[in-house]
């Protein structure tokens, strides 16, 4: 894991003092309302509907058992006793004061955290794969790369004011967990024909009420030209994209209007103008970065535990959660396993401070001290040993973390939707504890399989609602809650959005709805097809049929019962 | 209108004027808008000026006066519009050499980062330079040491000086 040097530990500290002055600032006048809004916002701190809330950067979801003690810390003195783990990887209090959030920001320094950039027109937090440094399909562990960005990308003169926010996610593996295509820049490791390691570099992914899919304007950049080249597309941006309306102020609609390929030829213009070698990182810089990022201190193991498979074979409950929760490591006897933050009837992503402080000693006791956020609200304890499972599922289940249902139709994406959040239109936990609660029972969900739920309450799409294979947003329509469902969206390599069933729901209605979804799925899956699969070689015809049907039975029941 | 530079306030040489008449009344150094330019020109020749540009202009419609001006002023309309930085950055390359103002609603917290973009000062509407003075400003433009990216500000970035440091450790 990266750890900060003097001039890391300064910066944050230097930072927390300017925000402790511009608190004061404002508060003696100094700063207007309408100043001081976006200076808290590049600082994580936003207006909610009943209070505050403090948004904190997890750099590409990678922790360590120090951080997140301090944070059950946090929870407990200045918060409600939780937090919330976001789609960003990031960790959110919702109930902070003002007056005690410089106090907050000293504390999180303490543990090389800080809250740049989490919000506000800039470059923000910047994400990865949760699997980096332990997959096997990887070119290249990316989290050197997502270190460098966040270096490069923190108060970067030119670009803390650009026209919207702006994300950016590597990934460096064949099968994209990052969902890159849907940031504003995405990153993805690779080799050219020579073998040497570079960036396929796509720009104007996103989701929101513009959803898209990112264009590939470079196909190989060499290594070294990294900063460079993100410096030529900011500038292109900051320069070009639209400030007249917000809606349409996101990089991705400077691409869509000017066209990819205008688009391209503005970036290489600028590229060629500028002078790279004064920009880029020197390589030892980046190999001193790197190195932080070695692999632990593996033992030599055989490939698989005899420990594990004779625990597993007395234990259903366990065997259930390595087969869902475990993901193949690139280390002979190590797992790394996913800790769903969804039990049933939970908050996605939520997670008590005591919960908090049992996970730290788990990953600290068993996986080298680190752990990881995942941008799906999960958790992931990146190497633990096969013959330590057991006793970490034990642990998980006593701290209430051992749900084994890793990307199972009950582990559901959710914002905060309604009741947090200001701009949402529609509440979106409670659908998805109605949901959860509907495919409670574990067989079932065995049965369905792989079928990841995205809800958003509102057209940002803070939930990725697009790129759920199923879908829902919120809205708000004639005063009632109403639900739109999409299916066959996709993050991944294959990254596509979902496409309408028909017209909006209501929210009671919104379990038996899915319900139908995947009673159409079960019935035009052939062989082990997942929903996904299922879903790309049928298209959604037989899903919209099938939500029409449920649509009328439900309005025959409402008209019998009136 | 304040202006303010690294050191503190200052005096504006410049008058600004958007019309030839009030240019040529003028006393001293001119202030004129990129429409005002060759007209101007034709008529006072040798004069010094200044040249007034938005932060939205194209740098092909800015880089072809830049060796006859003296002061380019960046328009900013808004403190939130950060067009103007990238501009900035665009005219220096251009090797412009002279006074670089950023004019507008600027904020002292941006201080720090129109200096390391390449503005030497800030022309602010008084208004702001009430609610902000000159103290703020220079106060604000300290409040980080160093700064991760190279190629901005003066000083060697955060990354060249843990490289030099290295170098010096291995020598």
């Amino acid at each position: 894991m990266y750890r900060y040097d003097e001039f890391d530990e300064r910066f944050v500290r230097e930072r927390v003092a300017q925000f402790r002055g511009q608190v004061e600032r404002r508060l003696d006048g100094s700063l207007s309302e309408d100043e001081f809004k976006p200076l808290r916002l590049k600082n994580g701190l936003y207006l909610q509907l009943h209070a505050y809330m403090l948004r904190i950067a997890v750099p590409y979801g990678t922790m360590n058992s120090r951080q997140l003690r301090q944070l059950a810390h946090i929870a407990e003195t200045y918060d409600k006793g939780y937090g919330h783990f976001t789609t960003r990887q990031n960790l959110q209090f919702n109930w902070p004061k003002l007056k005690d959030v410089p106090e907050i920001l000293d504390l999180l320094a303490d543990v090389e955290m800080h809250c740049i950039q989490t919000s506000g027109n800039c470059i923000r937090n910047v994400t990865s794969d949760q699997f980096a440094g332990v997959a096997k399909d990887e070119v290249e562990d990316p989290r050197p790369t997502a270190e460098l960005l966040r270096q490069w990308s923190s108060l970067h003169p030119e670009f803390v004011w650009l026209p919207r926010k702006f994300k950016i996610a590597v990934t460096g593996a064949e099968h994209d967990r990052a969902a890159i295509k849907v940031h504003d820049i995405g990153l993805k490791l690779k080799r050219d024909d020579a073998g040497e390691i570079g960036y396929e570099v796509s720009v104007g992914g996103g989701l929101g009420r513009t959803p898209m899919i990112g264009k590939i304007i470079k196909d190989f950049l060499p290594k070294s030209e990294l900063l460079a080249y993100l410096e030529a597309v900011m500038r292109v941006y900051n320069s070009e994209g639209r400030r007249d309306n917000k809606y349409k102020a996101r990089v991705k609609i400077l691409v869509h209007e000017t066209g990819e390929d205008e688009f391209r030829a503005m970036v290489e213009e600028e590229y060629a103008k500028l002078d790279g070698p004064t920009i880029n990182a020197p390589q030892e810089e980046v190999e001193r970065i790197a190195a932080y990022f070695a692999s632990p201190a593996y033992e030599t193991l055989p490939e698989t535990s005899a420990t594990l498979a004779k625990a597993q074979a007395n234990d259903p409950a366990l065997a259930r959660f390595v087969e869902q929760n475990g993901f193949a490591h690139k280390q002979p006897g190590y797992i790394a396993l996913t800790i769903a933050l969804k039990e049933i009837g939970a908050v996605p992503g939520d997670m008590s401070a005591a919960q908090m402080r049992a996970f730290a000693d788990i990953a600290e006791r068993y996986s080298f001290d680190e752990f990881r956020v995942t941008h799906s609200q999960n958790l992931v304890l990146p190497h633990v040993k096969q013959d330590d499972v057991p006793a970490v599922f034990a642990a998980l289940k006593e701290a209430g973390l051992a749900s084994a249902n890793a990307g199972l139709i009950t582990d559901i994406i959710a914002c905060p939707g309604l009741d947090y959040c200001a701009l949402a239109t529609a509440k979106s936990i409670p659908i998805a504890q109605a949901i959860a609660k509907t495919f409670a029972d574990e067989e079932r969900q065995k049965k369905i399989g792989l079928l990841p739920i995205k809800i958003s309450g509102c057209i940002n799409a803070c939930g990725h609602h697009h790129v759920g294979a199923i879908g829902i947003l919120g809205l708000e329509k004639g005063g009632r809650e109403n639900y739109q469902i999409t299916v066959g969206g996709d993050a991944s390599e294959h990254a596509a959005l979902g496409e309408r069933l028909g017209p909006g729901i209501d929210a009671a209605d919104v379990p038996a709805a899915i319900e139908a979804i995947v009673e159409t799925y079960l019935g035009e899956k052939q062989g082990g097809e997942s929903f996904m699969e299922t879903v790309r070689r049928t298209g959604p015809e037989p899903f919209k049929a099938g939500f029409t049907a449920f649509i009328e039975s439900r309005t025959l029941e409402t008209e019998a019962v009136g | 209108m304040t202006l303010i530079t690294e050191q503190g306030a200052v005096e504006d040489r410049f008058t600004r004027a958007d019309t030839l008449e009030a240019a040529l009344a003028a006393d001293g150094p001119v202030l004129i808008p990129l429409w005002l330019v060759a007209e101007y020109a034709k008529v006072r020749p040798q004069a010094e000026f200044g040249l007034s540009v938005t932060g939205s202009t194209a740098i092909e419609d800015v880089a072809p006066h830049l060796a006859k001006v003296s002061l380019v002023a960046v328009e900013f309309a808004a403190f939130a519009d950060g067009r103007g930085f990238s501009l900035a950055q665009k005219i220096l390359r251009e090797g412009y050499q002279g006074v670089l103002r950023a004019s507008g609603p600027l904020i002292a917290d941006e201080f720090a980062d129109a200096l390391a973009c390449g503005f030497t000062e800030v022309e602010l509407p008084e208004t702001l330079a009430n609610r902000q003075p000159v103290q703020q400003w220079l106060a604000a433009k300290d409040t980080m040491s160093d700064h991760y990216q190279s190629g901005y500000g003066r000083g060697p970035s955060i990354l060249q000086k843990r490289h030099a440091a290295r170098k010096g450790a291995s020598a």
